[in-house]
C-alpha cells in the first residue's frame, strides 16, 4: 500500500503499517515456537512425549495479553475514522453518481456535470494494440480539484451498488442506488491520482476507471470557469429547434472526431472490419434503425454503443450527417429529441 | 471386536448392505450416505476448481484473452457458490456422517431416512444451479454474495433457479444439521458425556446449531429475492421504498456464521491430528469448547464488518470494528492450544499431520489479514480488493479444504481398510501448500497495490504477481486430479490397515476394526 | 442416550427453531426499518411530521438539494435553488421542478436520503411530493414543493444538511390513468 497523498491516507497507512508489523511480531513468536517444537520434539530424535494438557496460568495469560494488543489497536483505528466521518465545513461539494459503467460529476451551485468514460481503446484491451501506461486506468474527462481545499463528496448510483475508490486519498465509498452517502478528502499535492470502481456492478465492472486530477487554485479556477461556458453552450443547444442544415454542419464536426478512425473520411470504410456507410443499408434505411445502431452500437463488432458516450444533440447531429453526406442525401433528419425517445424506450 | 473383514467390504452380518445401485439410492446407512457425501463434495471441488481455472487463465495476462466479462462474472460466481455450498459444506457434512456415529458410539445417524434424503437434494440443487450457464442471458452474474439490485432488477432470467437451488440446498443443509444435533444429544454411547466428546464431534455440535440458526435466514433472504423479481415487492428496491442495503444485512447475517460453519468442524477435525502425531493429549481441551462457543456466539453480532464501506453511522462502525477484533481472542486461544499440544511432544509428520500443521499456520497467516481487515479505516483501502480475496483463500484452503484432506487421509484407513500411499500422500502434501501459496500470497500484494477483485482485467503493474498467482493456481488444481488418483489407489488395495493404523490416536473410531464394518456399535460401547 | 431428552420433541424443537429463524429473516425487514429511523442508518427520513417547533433565530444550518434520476428516468428535474440557509425550527419550503418529455404519460416516486446520515431524524417533513407518486402527462411540467423544519435538538457539530431524491420510473409497477381521463 501507498501512503497516499492526503492527511487521511497517510494516518490510514500509518494503521497499517503498525498493524502488519503487529502481526509479524506475533507470527514470529508463534511460528517459532511451533518451528521449535517441529525440529527438536520429533519422534526421530528418540523425543519421549510430555504428558501435560492443561495450564490454567498460561490460559489465562495468552487470553489477556492478546485482549490488551487489540486495545491498543483500537484506540488509533478509533481516532482516524473519527476524522473520516468528520464531513464538515467542506470547500467543495461534487456529487459522484455510479452508473453502468462510468462515472458522473457534478460540481453543486457551479453549473458544471460531466461524464467520466474509460478512454483505453478497445483495441488495447483485445490484445490488438499495446498497451499504454495507465491502461484500464484512464478516462476521457477526469475529476478536476483544487488542492489543499476540503472536497466532500456525496455518492450516489443510478442503477446498482457501486463504489468509489481513490487509493491515493483513502476513500473508499459505496454508491448505493437511492441512497446519498459521504465522504470527504483534501489532497496534498497537486497530481494525477487513480482509482477503479470497487463493488461489482455487471459486465464491466473492471472498466470504469476514476481519475482525479488536481490542480492549484488557479488553474483549478480556469478549468472551472471554461466548463461553466461549454455546460452553458450545451445547455442551450439540446432545447433548441435544429435544422437540417445546423445538424449537419454540427454532425460533421462529431463525425470527423468519433467515427472516422474506422469509417474513415468518405464514409468508404475499411471493409471487411469496418463497413462503408456510403450508401450502407443502415445509412439509407429507414432513420428509426440508423439511430438504433449508433445508439446501441453492434454487439460482437467495433461498433460501439454511443448512446452512453455522446449528448443527445452529437448523437442526433452525427445520424443526421451520415444521412445526408456523401451522397447518402436522404433529405431527413434525427433530432436531439428522437434520441431523447429511444433514451427512454431503452428503458423498457 | 472381530479382526479384518474380506476384501470387498461386505460385513459379515446378517445386514449386509443391499447389491447394486439401488443401494446407493435407498441406503439409509451413515457410511453409505457419509461415502456419498464425499464423492459429490469432491465432484463439486473439481467442478468448481475448473472454474477457477478458467478464471486464472483469464487473468494470466492483462487484456481479454479467453472469455468475455459477462462469462468471466458467471465463473467468479459460480466458483463461489460451488466451492461454498457444494464442496466444503458437503464434504464436512460427509465427515459428520462417517465419523460422528463411529466417535460417540452410535450405531448410525438420529434419523437415517432424513438423511438419504438431505443428500439426494444436493445433486438436484446442483444440476439446476449448473443448467443456469446453459440458459439463454447465462448463470448466475452478481457474485457468490449476490447483492440486489444487481441479483434483482439486472439480474439474467436464469436468477429463478438459482434461488430455487439455493432453497434446496439450504433445506438439505438444515436436514443435516438437524440430525447431526439429534445424533450427538440422544444416541451418544452411555459414559460418553459431553466433555467427553472428541472436538471434532462438539465443534460440529456447534456448526450445526449455526446452520440451523442461519441456513432460515438465506432462505427468508432469497425469498424476499424471488417476491421482489416476480411478485412486485420491494424489499430491496430502493424504487418501491425498500432499501439495497438491507439486503446486505440479511445476507450477512448469514453469511459471517457461514464462514465459521466452514472452519468449525476442521477445527475440532485438526484438533484430533495434532494430538495424534505428537502422541500427546490435546492442551486445553475445555478452553477449546469454550473458545468455539464463544466464536460462534460473536459470529452473530460482527456481519457489518463486511460492510464497512457502505455507510454506517459511526456508532454503528465502531461497535463492528470492535467486536470483529475481538474474534481473535477465542481463535488465538485456539493456536496457542494447538502449538501447545506439539510443544515437547514426540512428533511424526505422516499425511494428515503435515496438512494439520500447514492448516494452523497458514491459516494464522489468514487470520492475521482477518485482524488487519478488522481495523475499519484500514478496510476502506483492502475492501472489495484482491487482499480481501487472498485473506479469505487463506483461511478457506488451507482452513476448510487443507482440513479435509488432512481428516481424508486421517481416515481413509478406517473407511477404505487399507493405508495409502505415503509417499504419494506427502507429494501430493508439498505440491498442493507450494500451489497454494503462490497461488494467493502474490494476492495480497496486487490487493494492496489497488486491484479491485472480481476484475476480468487489469493495469500492467499487476502483471507479475498474476502471472505467478495463475501458475500457482494451475498447480495447486492439478494436483487435485493428483489426489484422486490416491484415494482410487488406496480403495483399491495397499497395506491392511489395523483397527488403529496410527499409534497415538484416542477415540472409539480406532476400537472397531478397518475398513469399518457396514454396521458398528450395535450394542453400544462404555465409555469410562 | 442416557438421560437425554425424547428424539421427537428433540426434533421439533430444533424444527421450531428453524421456521423461527426463518420468521426471523423477514423480521428483519422492520427490526432494520426501526433501526434506520431510531439511528439514521442511511439518511432515511420518517413520514409525514405533524409536530410544531420554536424557531431558534440564532443558529443557521445549510440545507442542500440533490436531485438524482435513475438510469431508467429521463423527465427533466430538479430543485429551484441548489441550496437554503434556515433556521432550526423554522417551516422552510422548496420546489422542485418535474417535466415530462416523452410523448407518453408516466409515473415517478421519488426517494429520499438525508446526509450526514446521523442527522437524518432531526430532519423532519411536513409535507412532501415523495410520500405519493407522480403521474405527468406528456409534455407536462409541474412544480412540487417539499415542507420542512430542521430540529432545534440537531447536534450543534452539523452545520449543513443534503437532502437528495432519486427519481425513479415506475410506469411499469404502476402504470398511469390515461391522458384523456384528466388525470
Amino acid at each position: 500500500m501507498a501512503p497516499g497523498a492526503t492527511e487521511v491516507s497517510h494516518a490510514v497507512f500509518d494503521l497499517h503499517m503498525t498493524i502488519f508489523w503487529i502481526c509479524v511480531v506475533i507470527g514470529i513468536v508463534v511460528f517459532g515456537a511451533m518451528f521449535w517444537s517441529m525440529i527438536l520434539h520429533r519422534r526421530s530424535t528418540g523425543q519421549v512425549a510430555a504428558k501435560f494438557h492443561e495450564s490454567t496460568t498460561v490460559e489465562i495469560l495468552w487470553t489477556v495479553v492478546p485482549l490488551l494488543i487489540l486495545v491498543a489497536m483500537a484506540i488509533p483505528a478509533t481516532k482516524t475514522l473519527i476524522n473520516i466521518y468528520d464531513s464538515t465545513e467542506s470547500d467543495i461539494d461534487i456529487q459522484v453518481t455510479g452508473y453502468q459503467w462510468k462515472w458522473h460529476y457534478k460540481y453543486l451551485g457551479q453549473d458544471v456535470e460531466f461524464f467520466s468514460n474509460l478512454a483505453t481503446p478497445a483495441e488495447q484491451i483485445h490484445n490488438q494494440a499495446v498497451k499504454g501506461e495507465h491502461y484500464l486506468l484512464e478516462v476521457d474527462q477526469p475529476l478536476v480539484l483544487p488542492v489543499g481545499a476540503k472536497v466532500r463528496f456525496l455518492v450516489t448510483a443510478a442503477d446498482v451498488i457501486h463504489s468509489w475508490w481513490v487509493p491515493a486519498f483513502a476513500v473508499k465509498r459505496d454508491a448505493i442506488p437511492g441512497f446519498v452517502n459521504e465522504a470527504w478528502t483534501r489532497v496534498e499535492k497537486p497530481g494525477i491520482y487513480r482509482g477503479q470502481c470497487a463493488e461489482l456492478c455487471g459486465k464491466d465492472h473492471g472498466f470504469m476507471p476514476i481519475v482525479v486530477e488536481v490542480k492549484s487554485k488557479a488553474d483549478y479556477d480556469t478549468w472551472l470557469g471554461e466548463r461553466k461556458e461549454e455546460a452553458a453552450k450545451l445547455k442551450e443547444l439540446t432545447s433548441k429547434e435544429w435544422t437540417l442544415e445546423e445538424l449537419v454542419a454540427r454532425g460533421d464536426k462529431v463525425y470527423h472526431t468519433t467515427c472516422v478512425a474506422c469509417h474513415q473520411a468518405e464514409g468508404q470504410g475499411l471493409p471487411p472490419m469496418f463497413p462503408a456507410l456510403k450508401g450502407s443499408p443502415i445509412a439509407i434505411g429507414p432513420k428509426e434503425d440508423h439511430l438504433h445502431r449508433v445508439y446501441f452500437g453492434k454487439p460482437g463488432t467495433a461498433m460501439a454503443a454511443f448512446g452512453k458516450q455522446l449528448s443527445e444533440v452529437d448523437i442526433a447531429a452525427v445520424v443526421t450527417y451520415e444521412r445526408n453526406a456523401w451522397g447518402n442525401n436522404k433529405g431527413d433528419m434525427v433530432t436531439p429529441k428522437d434520441v431523447l425517445a429511444l433514451k427512454q424506450a431503452e428503458s423498457k | 471386536m472381530s479382526t479384518v473383514i474380506d476384501d470387498h467390504g461386505h460385513a459379515d452380518h446378517a445386514h449386509g448392505p443391499a447389491k447394486g445401485l439401488m443401494r446407493w439410492v435407498l441406503t439409509t446407512n451413515h457410511k453409505d450416505i457419509g461415502t456419498m457425501y464425499l464423492w459429490f463434495a469432491f465432484t463439486m471441488f473439481l467442478l468448481g476448481g475448473s472454474f477457477a481455472m478458467v478464471i486464472r487463465a483469464e487473468l494470466f495476462q492483462p487484456g481479454l484473452q479467453i472469455v468475455e466479462p459477462a462469462f468471466f462474472n458467471q465463473m467468479t460466481t459460480m466458483h463461489g457458490l460451488i466451492m461454498v455450498f457444494g464442496a466444503v459444506m458437503p464434504a464436512f457434512v460427509g465427515l459428520a456422517n462417517w465419523m460422528i456415529p463411529l466417535m460417540i458410539g452410535a450405531p448410525d445417524m438420529a434419523l437415517p431416512r432424513m438423511n438419504n434424503f438431505s443428500f439426494w437434494l444436493l445433486p438436484a440443487a446442483f444440476l439446476l444451479l449448473v443448467s443456469t450457464l446453459f440458459s439463454p442471458g447465462g448463470g448466475p452474474n452478481f457474485g457468490w454474495t449476490f447483492y440486489a439490485p444487481l441479483s434483482t432488477t439486472y439480474a439474467p432470467e436464469s436468477v429463478t433457479f438459482f434461488i430455487f437451488a439455493i432453497h434446496l440446498m439450504g433445506i438439505s443443509s438444515i436436514m443435516g444439521a438437524i440430525n447431526v444435533v439429534a445424533t450427538i444429544l440422544n444416541l451418544r454411547a452411555p459414559g460418553m458425556t459431553l466433555m467427553k466428546m472428541p472436538l471434532f464431534v462438539w465443534t460440529w455440535l456447534i456448526t450445526a446449531f449455526l446452520l440451523i440458526a442461519v441456513m432460515p435466514v438465506l432462505a427468508g433472504c432469497v425469498t424476499m429475492m424471488l417476491m421482489d423479481i416476480h411478485f412486485g415487492t420491494s424489499f430491496f428496491s430502493a424504487a418501491g421504498g425498500g432499501d439495497p442495503v438491507l439486503f446486505q444485512h440479511v445476507f450477512w447475517f448469514f453469511g459471517h456464521p457461514e464462514v465459521y460453519i466452514m472452519i468449525l468442524p476442521a477445527f475440532g477435525a485438526v484438533s484430533s491430528i495434532i494430538p495424534t502425531f505428537s502422541r500427546k493429549p490435546l492442551f486445553g481441551y475445555t478452553s477449546m469448547v469454550y473458545a468455539t462457543a464463544s466464536i460462534a456466539f460473536l459470529s452473530f453480532i460482527v456481519w457489518a464488518h463486511h460492510m464497512f464501506v457502505v455507510g454506517i453511522p459511526l456508532v454503528g462502525e465502531l461497535f463492528f470494528m470492535y467486536a470483529t477484533l475481538l474474534i481473535a481472542v477465542p481463535t488465538g486461544v485456539k493456536v496457542f492450544n494447538w502449538v501447545s499440544t506439539m510443544w515437547q511432544g514426540s512428533l511424526t509428520f505422516e499425511t494428515p499431520m503435515l496438512f494439520a500443521v500447514a492448516f494452523v499456520i497458514l491459516f494464522t497467516i489468514g487470520g492475521f489479514s482477518g485482524l488487519m481487515l478488522a481495523i475499519a479505516p484500514a478496510d476502506f483501502q483492502y475492501h472489495d480488493t484482491y487482499f480481501v480475496v487472498a485473506h479469505f483463500h487463506y483461511v478457506l484452503v488451507p482452513g476448510a479444504i487443507f482440513g479435509i484432506f488432512a481428516s481424508a487421509y486421517y481416515w481413509l484407513p478406517k473407511w477404505t481398510g487399507h493405508m495409502y500411499d505415503e509417499t504419494l500422500g506427502k507429494l501430493h502434501f508439498w505440491l498442493s501448500f507450494v500451489g497454494m501459496n503462490m497461488a494467493f500470497f502474490p494476492m495480497h500484494f496486487v490487493g494492496l497495490a489497488g486491484m479491485p477483485r472480481r476484475v476480468p482485467d487489469y493495469n500492467l503493474q499487476f502483471a507479475d504477481f498474476n502471472m505467478v498467482s495463475s501458475i500457482g493456481a494451475f498447480m495447486f488444481g492439478a494436483t487435485q486430479i493428483f489426489f484422486l488418483f490416491i484415494v482410487i489407489k488406496c480403495i483399491r488395495g495397499g497395506p491392511p490397515a489395523p483397527a488403529k493404523p496410527w499409534d497415538g490416536a484416542e477415540g472409539l473410531e480406532w476400537s472397531v476394526p478397518s475398513p469399518a464394518p457396514y454396521h458398528t456399535f450395535t450394542t453400544p460401547p462404555e465409555v469410562k | 442416550m442416557a438421560d437425554s431428552i425424547p428424539l421427537k420433541r428433540l426434533v421439533t424443537r430444533l424444527l421450531i427453531l428453524v421456521v423461527a429463524m426463518f420468521a426471523f429473516g423477514f423480521a428483519l425487514v422492520p427490526i432494520y426499518d426501526v433501526m434506520c429511523k431510531a439511528f439514521g442508518i442511511n439518511g432515511k427520513t420518517a413520514g409525514q411530521y405533524e409536530g410544531e417547533q420554536m424557531v431558534d433565530p440564532t443558529r443557521q444550518v445549510r440545507v442542500q438539494f440533490l436531485s438524482t434520476n435513475a438510469i431508467d428516468m429521463v423527465w427533466e428535474f430538479h430543485s429551484k435553488a441548489d441550496e437554503v440557509v434556515v433556521n432550526p425550527g423554522a417551516v422552510t419550503e422548496m420546489l422542485f421542478v418535474a417535466y415530462n418529455p416523452t410523448d407518453k404519460a408516466m409515473t415517478a416516486q421519488a426517494v429520499p436520503s438525508i446526509s450526514p446520515a446521523e442527522a437524518a431524524m432531526y430532519f423532519h417533513k411536513t409535507e412532501c411530493f415523495c410520500f405519493t407518486q407522480q403521474v405527468l402527462q406528456p409534455g407536462q411540467r409541474i412544480e412540487m414543493p417539499v415542507r420542512f423544519i430542521v430540529d432545534r435538538d440537531m447536534p450543534k457539530d452539523v452545520k449543513h444538511l443534503t437532502l437528495a431524491y432519486t427519481l425513479f420510473d415506475i410506469t411499469a409497477r404502476q402504470p398511469p390513468v390515461a391522458a384523456n381521463s384528466g388525470g
